[in-house]
């Protein structure tokens, strides 16, 4: 599952690697989010959307999307 | 009247907060797996770092067993005071509106903070004596990282329309980048409030210079017996 701050709330994380990044040599680059990645094995692939809803993420101040590895459909 | 003071692994003021409770009347302590809350009038879920903060800070702890009991208590009209990690507890259990996100300058912030008393929240505030303009102040300490006050513009309107706005940080102490300078809100039915600032860490002169805090603990306490008498 990746969870992201949702667009057009204020992501300071974001933010502030979007102004480390050039200090850097980093040219060009815009729009950084930061998030979070949580991995797990599951049985029932049905049971990841209300997972995410209740308890992985936020759903008022955070999007979320699920990819399938392994195995998956 | 007595209080009721959740203590989850992680919490750190829940101490003060017996202590404070203790000031206006009897308070026990309730540890999270538990469900019974032992008889009392009112309960403080208080500051820390609950379940490690891990996730989101509040986002585990709001399924304990201790907290599905308080989410039964407050739909029966008890009074629920929630205070900075027990605010962001409240937000994750859907007692209160909006949710907190991290300080918009990243830091953990440990200093004493000016906020206003606006109209909402009587049951939480009554002790502060009647709404003035310009609005009373109370002086209490605030420390947290994850204090910045978000809910959707929609929301807020209709938080302001229901007198459910009660703490607004003064003029310049907002530091967390909270909506609005919101330092702490009620439910619409006013019987669960949850602020930022630690009115535990304010209640005698002696710690701080200020006894502010009290006069939460103060109104609860007024407002139980007024509910009993």
């Amino acid at each position: 599952m990746l969870i992201r701050p949702k667009a057009g709330i204020l992501d300071p994380q974001g933010a502030a690697v979007e102004r480390a990044l050039p200090a850097l040599g980093f040219a060009g680059v815009g729009n950084v989010h930061v998030g979070r990645l949580v991995e797990l094995d599951v049985e029932d692939e049905a049971q990841l959307q209300p997972m995410c809803e209740r308890l992985l993420a936020n759903p008022l101040v955070e999007d979320y999307e699920v990819q399938l590895l392994d195995g998956g459909v | 009247m007595k209080f009721g003071v959740l203590q989850f692994p992680g919490s750190c003021d829940e101490v003060d907060a017996l202590e404070a409770a203790r000031r206006v009347g009897d308070a026990e302590l309730i540890w999270h797996g538990e469900r019974d809350l032992k008889g009392a009038d009112a309960i403080v879920v208080p500051g820390g770092f609950s379940y490690g903060d891990y996730l989101r800070a509040g986002a585990i702890a709001r399924f304990s067993p201790a907290m599905e009991s308080v989410i039964d208590f407050a739909g029966e009209g008890g009074l629920v005071l929630g205070i900075c990690n027990g605010f962001q507890v409240l937000c994750e259990a859907h007692l209160l509106p909006g949710a907190l996100l991290p300080n918009e300058n990243l830091h953990f912030t440990s200093r004493q903070v000016e906020v206003e008393v606006l109209s909402g929240g009587g049951a939480f505030t009554r002790a502060c004596g009647p709404v003035t303009h310009p609005p009373q102040r109370l002086s209490i300490p605030a420390k947290h990282a994850w204090g910045r006050y978000y809910a959707e513009s929609e929301t807020l309107a209709a938080m302001d329309g229901s007198g459910q706005l009660v703490l607004r940080y003064a003029p310049g102490e907002n530091f967390n980048g909270s909506l609005h300078d919101i330092a702490g809100v009620c439910n619409e039915q006013g019987n669960v409030f949850g602020l930022m600032p630690h009115p535990e860490h304010a209640v005698d002169e002696l710690m701080g210079g200020s006894a502010d805090g009290l006069r939460i603990f103060e109104s609860m306490r007024m407002t139980v017996e007024g509910a009993t008498r």
